[in-house]
């Protein structure tokens, strides 16, 4: 090494010219397009002064709606590149038949397929989830804020400083090549020695500091915030099932965060726990992540759960049958989800007895799971179904949903899952459950609250063919992978020997092209709706006479949520409050008591963002000055003392004037 | 509840007043905090919980190196932990001088709590380059890598406290015991003793059954 080297290496680690993969065409099209797309964003809102506005009413807000919706933003940017993925393995296997290498070398490919899971999961699903969770917790239970509004904000932002990282490695260097759990010791430094897996660790583990805090600061909220009278069996669904979604990220991420330590000591030091010599067991770590794993399903799944229980009481316009029961299923789940985690490696050979016990408690989860359908359907049972878009995803989910829970049985059973293991069966069967679950409910739970976060509905049309073509593409696209995971066919595949495989291959593309035309419809179904928000507004603050606290206030809610707390006697409150006829109060009111924004979230994540990245690529210095910026940084802040404020009552006064008067309009408009 | 005509005493006030809480007070200030706090130190010991489980299942697997009872200086780790144990006391009087409202009182037993944290950690860190100087290094077996993970994450944890510790007495200077300073001086209590806690496990788990081993 000459010493011009050294200065380099010292100076940027392994990074150099030839980190950036400018030998790939397709990456390069797709950073040009990025480039050029983010040019002309960060140009447009230089040109219309928009980023002070975006800095003080959203980067540094600590107000639980606008933070939420940023994680459903997140989340959408995210899906579109996880979901670009896909479509590069589905037109990838269409093709590579025949002697025919397809146009994806295997170090690309084996990226995008690690990448796809890696973004849906972690980075989809995940901010789809606690955004949903953010926004109408609190607001479910009559709360302000959450408990710890900055630390909201900070996960917030620990969560997108790792999603930056997974985006930075399609441009820099490489992303992991090892599948979405990155097992040992395909993923330890002898076999990866390159920055793939380093960049899943940290992008993981950052974003994972902010997903446990987030799980903190809901279940202290839950726990603590809910309005007068609102015991923990008059707690809405969504509510309940959120709560048990946090236990389970709080007793879970940190088994995420310990493996990946471990990995992170194994890859930097040399250490040898997972390694194949020296006492290693690369088995530990398949248990360890699965133990944090199979609890990350239910994480996804519950609180959709509590979405669809929400949709299908307020547009069958009942109360939801067997509310405790639900109660009672979700914390089952909750428990049962941390003693089947073995079920993802039956093949592992852990004998007879282990593999019937946790194949056994794996279709005992069916039941609860069962229950909570009945539930829904008993609770449609002669009942006025409003069929708006809601209630359409969720009628979708439960056909769709029931298939993929079935199928998911079947695992359970050893000797069947000795054969389907790893298949495409397998990667079916989970598609079924977390797109027919979670996608689906997500997408339930946007037009169902939309209306309450922006003041106006989603344009119908355009969200009934998003529906049709997603619920149609769905089926087109994973039922050969069905019947090809029968046959025998493995995940992960890049080329195929036998043409008769071919044409299950092109089904599945020909889906997800229309499972494409459906995320197109969805983001027409925005604008239009963004465009039309006249026609589509909602000034009642309840379009959908809606049961819960949510609904009590207008839409978008002032940001101190109520200028009273509601006081909850039953079930439903809001309904009840309805029917009650309870007047909102008039006067009277106080000075409402608020955390103040800080950018402190913002600016520990960036750094954070840094010392990864110096950490990924080497960096010795970088990382140690971050580290060191990171500690001081966090110090600084906790020598803030004044971090909250009153609006004043004449302030409340007023909008709660203005809103009334709103009220008072629509009512003599009706009358 | 359905409200019958006949019962037209009940004034749109009195509904009023049913269903919204018309006297409200500000939520008292952190009053989750110490739930939060502890929430937070349940997964900081799920956390440990995985690295007793490594340890469980790797602390056999000597690879024809070392093993416990070579590398163990017991008399050593009970000086150790006997710095530990102190420390947290010292925190529980520095917590009666902040219950009484006596600022210096509790600085002072901060201080001590703090070198007590300060000698414990420098014996560990004796102890570490000891074994390392005989070439019991994390890296050559899954017994060592999981031994020095283990305890290390354990002094990584004391270091922080010990962070923590310096910041709040310059905040307590500066401040004084206010309500904001004194949960502070409250979770710090809670996570200075959970290390006590985890390390009463180590000392148990890792190096008295170590021996037995």
């Amino acid at each position: 090494m000459t010493s011009q080297d050294q200065h380099w290496s010292m100076l940027f680690g392994r990074l150099s010219l030839e980190s950036l993969p400018l030998h790939e065409p397709i990456i390069v099209a797709t950073f040009a397009a990025v480039a050029l797309g983010g040019a002309a964003l960060v140009g447009a809102l230089t040109w219309f002064r928009l980023w002070g506005y975006l800095w003080r009413e959203w980067f540094t807000s600590v107000d639980h709606k606008k933070i939420g919706i940023m994680y459903m933003v997140l989340g959408l940017v995210m899906f579109l590149r996880g979901f670009a993925d896909a479509v590069m393995m589905r037109i990838q296997q269409a093709i590579a038949f025949n002697g025919s290498e397809g146009y994806l070398n295997s170090h690309h490919y084996d990226q995008v397929f690690t990448a796809h899971g890696v973004i849906m999961i972690f980075f989809v699903a995940m901010p789809f989830v606690t955004g949903l969770m953010n926004y109408v917790v609190p607001l479910q239970i009559g709360a302000r804020d959450v408990s710890f509004p900055f630390l909201n904000n900070f996960s917030f932002w620990m969560t997108t400083a790792g999603a930056v990282l997974v985006m930075a490695s399609l441009f820099v260097g490489e992303f992991a090549q090892t599948g979405w759990l990155a097992y040992p010791p395909l993923s330890g430094i002898a076999y990866s020695p390159g920055v793939g897996v380093d960049y899943y660790i940290w992008a993981l583990q950052i974003a994972g500091v902010g997903t446990t805090l987030s799980g903190i600061n809901l279940i202290a909220t839950i726990v603590k915030m809910r309005a007068p009278g609102m015991t923990m069996m008059r707690m809405p669904v969504f509510t309940w099932t959120s709560l048990c979604t946090n236990v389970l990220i709080v007793a879970s991420f940190p088994v995420l965060t310990a493996v990946l330590a471990l990995l992170s000591l194994d890859r930097y030091v040399g250490t040898n726990f997972f390694t194949n010599d020296f006492g290693g067991s690369p088995m530990m770590y398949v248990n360890l992540i699965w133990i944090w794993g199979h609890p990350e399903v239910y994480i996804l799944i519950l609180p959709i759960f509590g979405v669809f229980s929400e949709v299908t009481a307020t547009f069958c316009g009942k109360r939801l049958f067997g509310y405790s029961s639900m109660v009672y299923a979700t914390v089952v789940i909750t428990i049962l989800s941390y003693l089947v985690w073995l079920h993802h490696f039956f093949t592992m050979g852990s004998g007879a007895s282990v593999n019937s016990f946790f194949g056994i408690t794996t279709m005992v989860i069916s039941i609860p799971t069962g229950a909570k359908l009945f539930n829904w359907l008993f609770t449609m049972y002669r009942a006025r179904i409003r069929f708006d878009l809601p209630m359409m995803w969720t009628v979708a989910f439960m056909l769709t949903f029931v298939i993929g829970g079935m199928t998911g049985v079947l695992l359970a059973v050893p000797p069947a899952d000795f054969v389907l293991h790893n298949s495409l069966f397998l990667i079916a069967h989970f598609h079924n459950v977390i797109i027919g679950g979670v996608v689906f409910g997500v997408f339930a739970a946007i037009n169902y609250w939309w209306p309450k976060a922006f003041g106006f509905r989603l344009d119908p049309f355009w969200g009934k063919i998003s529906f049709w073509c997603w619920v149609v593409g769905f089926w087109l696209a994973f039922t050969p992978l069905y019947v090809m995971g029968l046959m025998g066919v493995t995940r992960r595949l890049r080329v195929f020997d036998d043409p008769s495989l071919q044409i299950w291959f092109v089904i599945a593309a020909i889906g997800a092209g229309l499972i494409a035309c459906g995320i197109a419809a969805m983001l027409i179904q925005y604008a239009v709706s963004i465009i039309r928000r006249d026609q589509l507004r909602d000034e009642s603050g309840d379009p959908w006479n809606g049961r819960t606290l949510e609904w009590a206030t207008s839409s978008p809610p002032p940001n101190y949520n109520f200028a009273f707390t509601p006081v909850v006697h039953d079930l439903d409150a809001w309904d009840e409050m309805k029917r009650a006829g309870a007047p909102r109060p008039a006067g009277n009111f106080r000075a409402i008591h608020m955390p103040k924004n800080t950018g402190a979230g913002i600016i520990l994540a960036g750094i954070s963002t840094v010392c990864g990245f110096a950490l990924i690529w080497h960096i010795w210095w970088l990382a140690g000055v971050s580290l060191a910026a990171l500690l001081i940084t966090a110090i600084a802040h906790t020598f803030n003392y004044a971090r909250d404020f009153h609006i004043p009552a004449e302030t409340v006064a007023e909008t709660e004037a203005e809103r009334a008067r709103q009220l008072a309009a629509l009512k003599g408009a009706a009358a | 509840m359905s409200i019958a005509p006949a019962a037209a005493a009940v004034t749109d006030a009195d509904l009023t007043a049913r269903y919204y809480d018309l006297d409200e007070h500000d939520h008292p200030e952190g009053g989750s905090t110490m739930l939060g706090f502890w929430i937070y130190l349940m997964s900081d010991l799920l956390i440990f919980a995985m690295l007793f489980a490594t340890f469980g299942v790797l602390g056999a697997n000597y690879a024809a190196g070392p093993g416990p009872r070579d590398l163990f200086d017991l008399p050593l780790v009970a000086l150790n932990t006997s710095m530990l144990l102190f420390s947290s006391i010292t925190y529980g009087f520095a917590m009666l001088a902040m219950q009484k409202g006596v600022v210096r009182q509790t600085q002072l037993w901060l201080v001590i709590t703090g070198l007590f944290g300060a000698a414990f950690l420098g014996i560990e860190l004796y102890e570490f380059a000891h074994l390392i100087h005989e070439g019991a290094t994390p890296q050559r077996s899954a017994f060592l890598s999981a031994f020095f993970t283990l305890v290390g994450t354990h002094g990584l944890h004391v270091t922080f406290g010990l962070i923590w510790l310096v910041v709040l007495l310059v905040q307590v200077e500066q401040r004084g015991l206010i309500p904001a300073n004194r949960r502070r001086l409250m979770c710090l209590s809670l996570f200075w003793h959970f290390l006590d806690v985890v390390w009463i496990g180590v000392f148990t788990f890792v190096y008295l059954m170590g021996m037995l081993r």
